[in-house]
Formats: structure tokens, C-alpha cells, sequence
């Protein structure tokens, strides 16, 4: 019969859910993360209440550990808000581990040779602008490539990543070496660390800040519908007068003029020296963020905290129950992939055989 | 005698979803006719023949072929019950030949014998006058030569039954009348016909019995002497429809748009547009005329500033001076104060932002304005509302995403943002692709409406009729060249199609 020729089990893209159920299946798949990581606890032996009750407790039990998660969730949060306005405009720049590293870098610069030449606030504002202007240049060059010819930015953003870690690999074993032999760089001098707000780097009110701007600039400004009207569509872009290589530039040096700012304060704020590790796979996990807040800023900042306090909890419980350190990982692996899963079941139903419902052919 | 249909329907329903595209329809087919299936977009006339043809399973009812209850699952059951569809896309392989093509899936026994098929083909195309190759590569093929292809496909398999979904809406006049014959020559060799098709003019002269759909509903069969355009215009829109268009006469025509040796280069280095020239009068339309790809997009997106050529076009404004187009980029050309409004062909791609609703599509135009760094919203919103109540588009609201309002009104939303600029030139590229009766007319008197204003309005159109009855003068292209420039009062429709190949026109043949 017509039953046996159909699959077990079809694809159908849905028409728009309305907004409770949407956010309804998004708490079914924490949960259905919640019963995963559960199983692995239990496999480990361990008693998945007591795990959880540890990451929470470990993530913000304490104000010491309250402030280190802050200080994990601060890059992936402005790394998110610096590649939004990329993604809006399917621009797909995963270059943004580059662009931080070469932030930290430039900031370096000024840490390491210009500490006695300037005053003390004055020392972190030009370092704060180097890192804008190094993380927007290496953003730059792959816009500029794009631009112009029509590169592919994925790979170009990639491998810029690659140049620019080399780079600080090769300063920290030569020319900015700090005790010879030692492979690293010296620590930075107290004046160029960034100041403390509430006992944490007051990169945090940076990215807050950038946060607000972020909205505001993709939604109320021209540049925002710009960056919308090219990344449904070129053709429209350039059928309403709009330049497109230009904006693709001018977004790019944005985006990594961010980047760069968060590898200041990495940089500056957390390690107080520079490494090829500054970014730590920030760039990328900053795309996850991004994905998951559906670009929108204020939901990238409840993302990124999410992400952080599963990071620093399943740090604490690799130390406390003395699980494997890899666990961090695995139970992030798991939210995310429930998180980015869910949307498919947002936008497709499934459809099993035997069922008399036909897809549409739009 | 008690004659058996050949194909007989008996209350076929099917649902996608909640959308009913077919509510129990009767539908009877005799050997030796011609049934024109007539309705407007979304009636629901190709999903009826999909599933004569194998591709969708009713949800309800029952089909007879020759007078048996049958069971057609895929295209294979189809031809066992000799029937046969050529869709409105082919479906053939380019790099393959005439008879490759014709002998894929067939599954016969034994070796591949490509020379037997290639002979069974030329009996087939003897037998109608076809004329077909059989060795000739689908590729160097013209689309009517494709179709041909597609109609020898069916006939081959053993076919007597044979349904054709807007077979003429990529040929000229002149293939159309051929295609026409043919069909007539194969009904009277006592073969069944179907023909899906919204032009009426086509329905009047080649079918025997019309039947008219209209939103998924059977609504009646006519005896074709029986019955007028006017009639079944009426039962396919479901009521009386006014179906001629005004033609006053251009008031005070001045040259607007001077365009001189237009031409247009593709990335290949090809010449899409070559040596255009023509003049555009304010207060009156300019109809395009030509078979698809004959260099129409180009015309428009040249004038538009959107693609590279060299040439001149001048804009000459009420009074002024003219200004030079070429160079200059879309925004420098309204910088220059040249209201130029353009309906491109690809609405969605082109003329708006599928995701954005109705305000963020009319600041496509107007985004620029005012100094500061914000966007002005209130504006772009108070124009939004009011083409959305002058042009009765149909949306829930002004935030509505436009990419999933109908195709009617997605066209609304792009030609009332275009008339709103106040244009003194104004573009449009098949203006009516896709949209049903009412919506075509409606748009047809916007055009005629600014043509009254004084504007110079070009209509890349398809449809000849239309063309003839809408435009003052109609110019045509043929293989990126303007083969002739003719007075639509008088010109015939034949007239036009043979500029269209350009037989009429100059010796060289068209760009490949």
C-alpha cells in the first residue's frame, strides 16, 4: 500500500511556532541536558544530585567563586557581541581567536615598553586602543579580501587565527622574552593591569556597556540595516544604494576592533601577561553564544553566565568528587548540543509513517 | 453506446496539512478531447494532475482509467495505465542526447539499444511532424525543442493519455501555434489531452471542454464553443471580474530616458545586451517584448545603475538638463536627483527583504535620510500602513515578515514603495509573474495611472496579449539586441513574435 513506500520517519519544515511553544521544547532540551550529564554522573559513580549541587555551588557558592565565573563569562561575552554583527550579516568570521590574540598583543606592546613613559590611566586607555585598533586591522585584511575578490571568509578568518598565534609564540621565545630561556613573557607592571570593580576586573562594565551598544547599533542605527538588508541579500543591498564591500569592511573592523578590546582585558585583566593561549577557544565557543542568543545581546549575556558557570562548577567538581577534568567538558558538550539541537525540532517536525499528513510543497 | 472514460475522478481530496489543495473533485476525460484545467495560481490544478501522474497519493477518492478502479503510486503505475505529464520543468539530463534521455529509467530487458530507441523516436516524431534529432545533445536544444524532448518521452513509454502543465508559457507565439497543431493532430489520432493552463485566450482556441478549479474546488465544465473568456474569467475568480484595461492616449510625450548603444557584458565576457538603443517618453509605457533571457534584466539593471555597461543613457527631467546614468552607482543616480523606481524581476532577491516586515521594507528607499546615525522608522511605518490600505495587501501586520505573505501581495508591497517614491521613471519586470487575475489588473492600472502622471514607465512583460493591450509602444529583444520597435495600437501579435526570433528583424541569429 502507499503506507510501505513512504519512510519511517520524514522531515517537514514547520510553519512558525508560536513563542510559548518555542520556549517550552528550549526548557524540555535543559532538562533532557540535565538527564544526560545525570547518566554520565552515574556511570562515574557518582551521585548525579550531589554533582550538580557541587557545579552550582562551585560556580556561585561563594563570592571568590562568584567572581571567577564572572571572570570566565567577560570574553565569552564580548566575543559574542563582536562577531554578532558579522553572523547578522552572514559574514561568517571565525577568526575572532585571531583578532583577540592580536588585541592582547598590541596592548602588550604598550604594557611591557611604554609603563614608565605614561601615567598610569592613560597607559590603559592606549592600551585599550591599540588592542581596538590591532583586533580591527587583523579583521581587516579578510573583509578587505572579500571585498574586493570575493574570497572565501571562513577559511581566510580561520587562518589568520594561526599567523597571529605564531606570532606571540615566536615573541614569547624571542624578543619579548623576559628571563632568558624561560619562554615567557614578563609579567606586567601593576599599571598596566586593569583596575578591580567589586573584585573583579572592571572588564565587566566594559561588556555591559558594549552590550547596550551592541542592541542599539544593530537595531536603531543606519549601519544596523545595513548590516540586515546584506545579509538577507546583496542584490536588495545594492538595490537600495548601499555599498556593500564598504560595509563589509566597516562591520568587520568593528567586530574585530571588540575582539581586540576583549584581548586587552584578558590580557591586562586576567593573566597580567600575554601568552599564545590569551584566547583559549573563546573565539569559538564566543559562536555557540551568539548562535544560541539568536544575536540578540542581551540573551548572549544569560548564555555566555550559563556557559561560565557550567565551566568554573565542573572545574570545582573535578577538584571536590575528583572526577576527571575532562567532565567540564563532556557536561558543556552536552548543553550545547541539547541547546543547538532543540532548534531543529523548532523549525522541522518529524513525521512517522502511517501517518495520513502530507508536507507542504512551499 | 454507453461511452467509458477514458480517465474518470470520483471526489479526489488531498490535504497538505491544513491547507486542502484538492476538496473532492469529479473530473471526466474522453479519448479524442482536449480538457483545458483552468484557475488561478493555488487552485489546486497541478496538485489534481500530480496525482494522475504519480507523484502525490489522494488522501480520499477514487480514479478510473477506462473505466477501472486503479491504484497509481509512482510515475511507473502511471504509464502501465498509459498516462503521461510533462511538467512545466523539464526533466532532462543536458549532457545526454535526445534518446538517452527518452531511454533512462526505462528498464528494458536485455542490452541498451540505443539505436532501437533512436528509431522508435523517429517514428513517433514522423508520425506528429516533430522534427527531432534524436542524437542532437539537450544543451544545444531551444526550449521548444526541450519540450518536444519531454512530449516524445511520454509518447514513447506507450502513453495515451497526456497531461501538459502550462506547456506554453516559455514559447513564442509562433512555437505555441506549432505545439498547438500538434496537440490537435494527437487528439484526433484519439488520444486524451489535459492542458493546465491560466491563459484564456489559449483555452478558447484549442480545447474542447473546459473545467475550472478555484481554490481547491471543482466549479463546472463548459463545452468550450459554449462559453466566453468573460464566463470563465467570472467562475474562476467567483465573480464578475472587469477585464479591459484603459489606454488613454500619452499626454504630451518628451523624451526621458535617451538610450544609446546599451550593452552589457556578463562575467563570462558574454554580450547579454548589445548596442540597445531607444528612447522613453514621459507619459507613456514602454512594453519589453521577447523570449525569456533575450537580455530584458539586463536592459533594466543597466538603466538601474546595478550592473556594469558601457554606452549612454541620458535622463532628461521636466525641464532640466540630462544627466549621464552610465557610471554612475544606484545611490549616485539618486543623488543626481533621478527618481528612477525599478520592480526588478526576482522581488524577494531584488526589490525587498524577505525577513523584514513591511516598514523595514519601505526604508529600502528611504533608509538614508536625515544626518544623524539612527534610522527613521516613523516615516518608512506611516507609508507601510498606507499601502497597505490603498493596495488592500492582505498581512496581519506592518512588521510581518514579507517573505511569507502570498505572492499577490509581496508584489503589492514592492510596486506601492516604488509608485510612493514619486518616480518619474518607473521599471518593472514582469510585473504580474505569479499573481491572479484581480491583482494583475490592479496592477495594470497603477501603471497606467503613472503613465497619466507624466512618468515614463518600461513593462517587461510575457504576456503578448497583455503587452498589446496595455503598452503605447512595445519594443522587442532578441538575443541581447533590439529587434524592432512597434506601435502596440497596431501591431499584431504574430508581428511581435517574429521580432521575438528574430526572423523580422536583422540577418545574425541570436547569442548562444
Amino acid at each position: 500500500m502507499h503506507e510501505q513506500k513512504t519512510p519511517f520517519i520524514r522531515l517537514a519544515k514547520r510553519d512558525a511556532m508560536p513563542g510559548g511553544q518555542v520556549w517550552c521544547i528550549r526548557a524540555l532540551s535543559f532538562v533532557a541536558a540535565l538527564l544526560l550529564g545525570a547518566a554520565i554522573f552515574l556511570v562515574l559513580g557518582r551521585n548525579p544530585f550531589a554533582a550538580y549541587a557541587t557545579i552550582v555551588s562551585g560556580a556561585l557558592g561563594k563570592p571568590t567563586a562568584i567572581r571567577q565565573t564572572v571572570r570566565v563569562a567577560i570574553p565569552l561575552l564580548g566575543t559574542a557581541l563582536a562577531i554578532a554583527p558579522c553572523f547578522k550579516m552572514r559574514f561568517w568570521n571565525i577568526g575572532a581567536e585571531g583578532q583577540i590574540t592580536a588585541g592582547a598583543v598590541a596592548a602588550s606592546y604598550f604594557a611591557l615598553f611604554w609603563c614608565d613613559a605614561l601615567p598610569g590611566p592613560l597607559l590603559i586607555l592606549v592600551m585599550a586602543a591599540a588592542g581596538a585598533a590591532a583586533g580591527g586591522l587583523w579583521a581587516l585584511i579578510p573583509a578587505f579580501f572579500k571585498a574586493r575578490w570575493g574570497t572565501n571568509e571562513t577559511l581566510f578568518t580561520l587562518m589568520m587565527n594561526y599567523i597571529i598565534i605564531g606570532v606571540v609564540k615566536w615573541l614569547q621565545g624571542g624578543p619579548w622574552e623576559g628571563r632568558p630561556g624561560s619562554q615567557i613573557i614578563p609579567q606586567f607592571d601593576q599599571k598596566a593591569v586593569l583596575p578591580k570593580v567589586l573584585g573583579v576586573h572592571c572588564g565587566w562594565i566594559i561588556v555591559l556597556a558594549l552590550t547596550v551598544f551592541m542592541f542599539v547599533y544593530m537595531r536603531y542605527t543606519k549601519h544596523g540595516y545595513e548590516i540586515s538588508v546584506i545579509g538577507e541579500s546583496e542584490n536588495t543591498a545594492r538595490y537600495a544604494g548601499m555599498n556593500v564591500g564598504r560595509v563589509i569592511m566597516r562591520t568587520m573592523f568593528l567586530s574585530g576592533a571588540i575582539s581586540g578590546i576583549v584581548g586587552f582585558m584578558v590580557a591586562s585583566g586576567a593573566n597580567n601577561t600575554l601568552y599564545d593561549g590569551v584566547a583559549a577557544g573563546v573565539g569559538f565557543t564566543a559562536i555557540t553564544v551568539a548562535w544560541l542568543a539568536q544575536l540578540n545581546p542581551f540573551a548572549m549575556v544569560g548564555i555566555s553566565g550559563l556557559l561560565a558557570v557550567l565551566e568554573k562548577g565542573a572545574d570545582t567538581l573535578h577538584t571536590r568528587m575528583s572526577v576527571p577534568a575532562s567532565i567540564s567538558d563532556i557536561i558543556t558538550g552536552i548543553f550545547l548540543f541539547c541547546m543547538l539541537g532543540c532548534e531543529f525540532f523548532i523549525n522541522y517536525k518529524l513525521i512517522f509513517r502511517g501517518r495520513h499528513e502530507e508536507v507542504s510543497k512551499a | 453506446m454507453e461511452a467509458v472514460h477514458a480517465i474518470e475522478l470520483r471526489h479526489i481530496t488531498k490535504r497538505f496539512g491544513k491547507v486542502v489543495a484538492n476538496d473532492g473533485i469529479d473530473l471526466t476525460l474522453d479519448r479524442g478531447e482536449i480538457l483545458s484545467l483552468l484557475g488561478e495560481n493555488g487552485s489546486g490544478k497541478t496538485t489534481l494532475m500530480n496525482m494522475l501522474s504519480g507523484i502525490y497519493f489522494p488522501d480520499e477518492g477514487e480514479i478510473l482509467v477506462q473505466g477501472k478502479s486503479v491504484s497509481i503510486r509512482s510515475p511507473k503505475d502511471a504509464y502501465e495505465n498509459g498516462i503521461g505529464m510533462i511538467h512545466q520543468h523539464y526533466k532532462l539530463v543536458d549532457v545526454f542526447t535526445a534518446a538517452e534521455n527518452i531511454a533512462l529509467g526505462l528498464h528494458a530487458k536485455g542490452r541498451l539499444d540505443l539505436k532501437q530507441v533512436a528509431a522508435g523516436i523517429r517514428k513517433i516524431s514522423d508520425q506528429y511532424g516533430f522534427g527531432i534529432d534524436p542524437d542532437k545533445r539537450i544543451y544545444n536544444m531551444s526550449v521548444s525543442e526541450k519540450q518536444t524532448v519531454e512530449i516524445i518521452k511520454v509518447l514513447y513509454r506507450g502513453a495515451d493519455i497526456l497531461i501538459l502543465d502550462e506547456p506554453t508559457a516559455v514559447l513564442t507565439p509562433q512555437e505555441t501555434e506549432r505545439l498547438f497543431t500538434i496537440l490537435r493532430s494527437m487528439r484526433d489520432d484519439g488520444k486524451a489531452i489535459v492542458i493546465i493552463t491560466h491563459k484564456l485566450h489559449e483555452v478558447m482556441s484549442l480545447s474542447d471542454r473546459v473545467s475550472v478549479l478555484r481554490k481547491g474546488k471543482y466549479i463546472g465544465t463548459l463545452a468550450t464553443a459554449q462559453t466566453s473568456p468573460q464566463a470563465l474569467t467570472d467562475m474562476m475568480v467567483g465573480r464578475a471580474v472587469r477585464l479591459n484595461i484603459d489606454r488613454p492616449e500619452p499626454m504630451d510625450p518628451k523624451p526621458r530616458l535617451t538610450v544609446e548603444n546599451l550593452t552589457v557584458l556578463d562575467a563570462e565576457g558574454v554580450k547579454r545586451l548589445d548596442g540597445a538603443t531607444f528612447t522613453a517618453l514621459g507619459g507613456e509605457i514602454l512594453g519589453v517584448a521577447g523570449i525569456a533571457g533575450s537580455g530584458q534584466r539586463e536592459l533594466l539593471e543597466a538603466i538601474a545603475g546595478l550592473c556594469p555597461a558601457t554606452g549612454s543613457v541620458l535622463f532628461t527631467p521636466e525641464g532640466g538638463a540630462p544627466t549621464q546614468l552610465i557610471g554612475k552607482t544606484p545611490m549616485q543616480i539618486k543623488q543626481a536627483g533621478v527618481a528612477m523606481a525599478f520592480v526588478p524581476e526576482d522581488r524577494l532577491g531584488m526589490g525587498l527583504v524577505g525577513g523584514m516586515g513591511m516598514t523595514g521594507n519601505m526604508m529600502l528607499r528611504s533608509w538614508r535620510k536625515g544626518r544623524g546615525a539612527f534610522v527613521d522608522r516613523r516615516d518608512p511605518n506611516a507609508l507601510a500602513l498606507r499601502v497597505k490600505e490603498e493596495l488592500e495587501v492582505v498581512t496581519p501586520s506592518v512588521e510581518f515578515p514579507v517573505r511569507r505573505l502570498s505572492g499577490g501581495n509581496v508584489q503589492k508591497v514592492l510596486v506601492g514603495r516604488e509608485i510612493a517614491s514619486a518616480p518619474s521613471v518607473l521599471m518593472s519586470a514582469y510585473a504580474v509573474r505569479g499573481l491572479d487575475i484581480n491583482t494583475s489588473y490592479t496592477i495594470y492600472h497603477l501603471m497606467t495611472e503613472q503613465k497619466q502622471k507624466g512618468v515614463a514607465v518600461i513593462f517587461v512583460g510575457e504576456d503578448l496579449d497583455v503587452l498589446l493591450e496595455l503598452c503605447d509602444r512595445i519594443l522587442v529583444l532578441c538575443g541581447g539586441q533590439v529587434s524592432g520597435i512597434v506601435d502596440a495600437r497596431h501591431a499584431t501579435k504574430e508581428e511581435v513574435g517574429l521580432l521575438m526570433t528574430r526572423t523580422g528583424g536583422k540577418e545574425d541569429g541570436p547569442h548562444a
